[in-house]
């Protein structure tokens, strides 16, 4: 670990997740509420009701204000991957480049141009070609959303790829291998549908604030009327789009799917934990020992963690322990590499690739051939190269190797309990909204207020598992975040994270001022 | 007779904007982002590592390839 400049490591770290969660403050909003504009306006198409018309309008300024705001701030991510990503960005260029490119393209067309019409064009074009553009905004930010997706998967699940010794750049062998993998439809579908809920939430709670109000009560009911139902099909949706995401993960990325639930030791039959508080770790016992946390309190549903990775309430979940040491599955009889085996294997494949490149280098063809047969050879792939990011460790670092346990595990609890309370919240708006007692529910539509940042905490949670849970890995097995960074000065990084953190709190204000002064002048009120 | 397409599409852009009741505080909040993040922190704080320190490709793995192998060298 002397070989890095850890703090600026660290500091590249902060930054990028800073940025990140910023964007994803925008984000989601405009993925959901776009269809439930969309839905507001096909109403208003199909009855010619004037007020579904004033609806549609009013959720779309919030939406637009949402846009406007978020726009572009996801460029930020790209200026870091050059700046201070650089080793990454050139290991993974070939991968990235083709869904960023898509990416930008769509947007650029779909969403600028229909963004246009559905703003500009009321009363100048035909309602039906303004219902149709007001789809297509959302259809189109939707669809930019799977390329970075895409990407994003392919860093926890690298498939569809061989590694180029020449050039140190993974090269893209099968594009529909990279754009299907399951994590990738799993992570699109859930991520987007993670806004689908967010939103409806949103048009809750802002639709309760009219309710209490008094104001603009019939506008209000008939919101939370939609809400409801696109929150309720978009939860369920967002529960089996979840378990696909989990199962992905117990497959591909083992030890965060034992650091979501602290689950040390490996079991048949494994139990899930319900609701769980971990205990204050203890000291560890030699220097680069992980910090094993016990649970302080407990509740479990008997074998529903083997259910819910496997179809198989009997199936084998390998630890933390497990995976460090290395295991057998008692089941299928498959033996999994210890870490110190992977290590061993990864410094293999370093080796190799500095072997081929010093060959190359003086000219000394009949070695280079030779190792370069072994990028070649899809055993050694798929065996030796595969573990190339275990390289970076020892056995006195390899505790590294281990995602915190704590922020996994309280993550994604916490999603997933808020997911469940967000239900739960949709059923009964629902209801209520049916029986027309809305109003008389002064406690449920507080309750729908609250759930505005509750959502947003539970949306930034997701994101905080995805990416928290899958470390050290940037790409995973193959580079970790210490091998990634740039050989930059800490201290400009130091610079632009506060400058960043200034800009983004700045435009989040004006976000949350000017959205406001516009729910304040109402659903009538001019827009 | 009907005007030309790119100036009815270019027409329709600038009535809209005209138009707008609530844009204008987020118009300029939109081109000061851009302005921020473009012309300051992209020039003078985000230069492309590789590009910048690198003329070719060939010069460009051949610097990862070195970090990537000597980093991993305990």
């Amino acid at each position: 670990m002397e070989n890095f400049d850890m703090t600026l490591i660290d500091w590249s770290r902060g930054q990028f997740a800073l940025t990140a969660m910023y964007h994803w403050i925008f984000v989601p909003l405009t993925l959901g509420l776009t269809f439930i504009i969309a839905i507001m306006e096909t109403i208003y198409v199909k009855t010619g009701d004037e007020k579904w018309k004033k609806i549609t309008k009013f959720w779309a300024t919030l939406f637009g204000i949402n846009f406007a705001i978020g726009v572009a701030t996801g460029i930020i991510l790209e200026f870091e991957f050059g700046t201070n990503w650089s080793n990454y960005s050139w290991f993974v260029g070939d991968i990235f480049g083709a869904p960023l490119a898509i990416e930008g393209i769509m947007a650029f067309f779909m969403e600028s141009t229909f963004i246009a019409i559905m703003f500009f064009g009321w009363n100048k074009v035909s309602k039906k070609f303004h219902l149709t553009a007001t789809w297509l905004v959302a259809i189109g930010a939707n669809l930019s959303a799977l390329w970075i997706l895409v990407a994003n998967a392919w860093m926890q699940n690298p498939v569809g790829m061989v590694f180029n010794p020449d050039t140190a750049r993974n090269e893209m062998v099968s594009f529909w291998s990279v754009l299907f993998s399951p994590t990738a439809i799993n992570k699109f579908l859930h991520t987007v549908t993670s806004g689908y809920v967010l939103s409806a939430v949103f048009v809750i709670g802002v639709a309760s604030w009219f309710l209490l109000k008094k104001k603009d009560v019939v506008f209000a009911k008939q919101s939370i009327l939609v809400a409801s139902v696109f929150g309720i099909i978009s939860s369920l949706f967002l529960v089996w789009t979840g378990d696909g995401s989990a199962r992905q993960v117990a497959q591909v990325q083992p030890m965060k799917f034992a650091a979501m639930e602290a689950l040390w030791d490996g079991q048949t039959n494994a139990p899930l934990v319900a609701i769980g508080f971990l205990e204050k770790p203890a000291p560890p016992k030699t220097e680069g020992q992980y910090q094993e946390k016990e649970f302080a309190f407990k509740i479990e549903i008997p074998n529903m963690l083997s259910f819910l990775a496997f179809l198989d309430p009997n199936a084998y979940i390998p630890g933390v322990k497990d995976l460090v040491n290395g295991y057998t599955d008692p089941r299928t009889g498959k033996r999994e590499p210890s870490y110190s085996e992977k290590i061993a294997l990864g410094k293999e494949a370093i080796t190799t690739l500095k072997l081929y490149k010093e060959a190359v280098a003086s000219g000394n063809a009949e070695e280079a051939a030779i190792h370069k047969a072994k990028f070649d050879d899809p055993d050694w792939r798929n065996n030796t190269f595969k573990y190339f990011g275990y390289g970076y460790y020892t056995e006195e670092t390899k505790a590294g190797l281990l995602p915190s346990i704590p922020i996994s595990f309280y993550s994604f609890h916490l999603m997933v309990i808020l997911a469940g309370h967000f239900l739960a919240l949709f059923i009964v708006m629902l209801i209520f909204s049916l029986k027309n007692r809305l109003e008389k529910m002064k406690w449920l539509l507080y309750v729908g207020i609250w759930s505005i940042p509750l959502v947003y905490i539970a949306s930034q949670a997701g994101w905080v598992l995805a990416e928290l849970g899958r470390q050290p890995w940037v790409i995973q097995d193959l580079m970790p975040t210490l091998s990634a960074v740039s050989k930059i000065d800490a201290s400009s990084v130091q610079i632009t994270f506060w400058l960043f953190a200034i800009t983004f709190t700045t435009l989040l204000i004006a976000e949350i001022k000017i959205m406001l002064t516009q729910i304040k002048k109402g659903i009538t009120g001019g827009h | 007779m009907k005007k030309n397409i790119f100036k009815r599409i270019f027409q329709f852009y600038v009535e809209g904007f005209k138009s707008m009741t609530w844009g204008k505080q987020l118009w300029i909040i939109i081109i000061v982002k851009l302005f921020i993040m473009f012309a300051i922190l992209k020039v003078f704080f985000f230069p492309d590592f590789l590009k910048t320190n690198f003329e070719t490709d060939q010069e460009r793995s051949n610097h990862v390839i070195e970090e990537l192998t000597n980093a991993g060298k305990q």
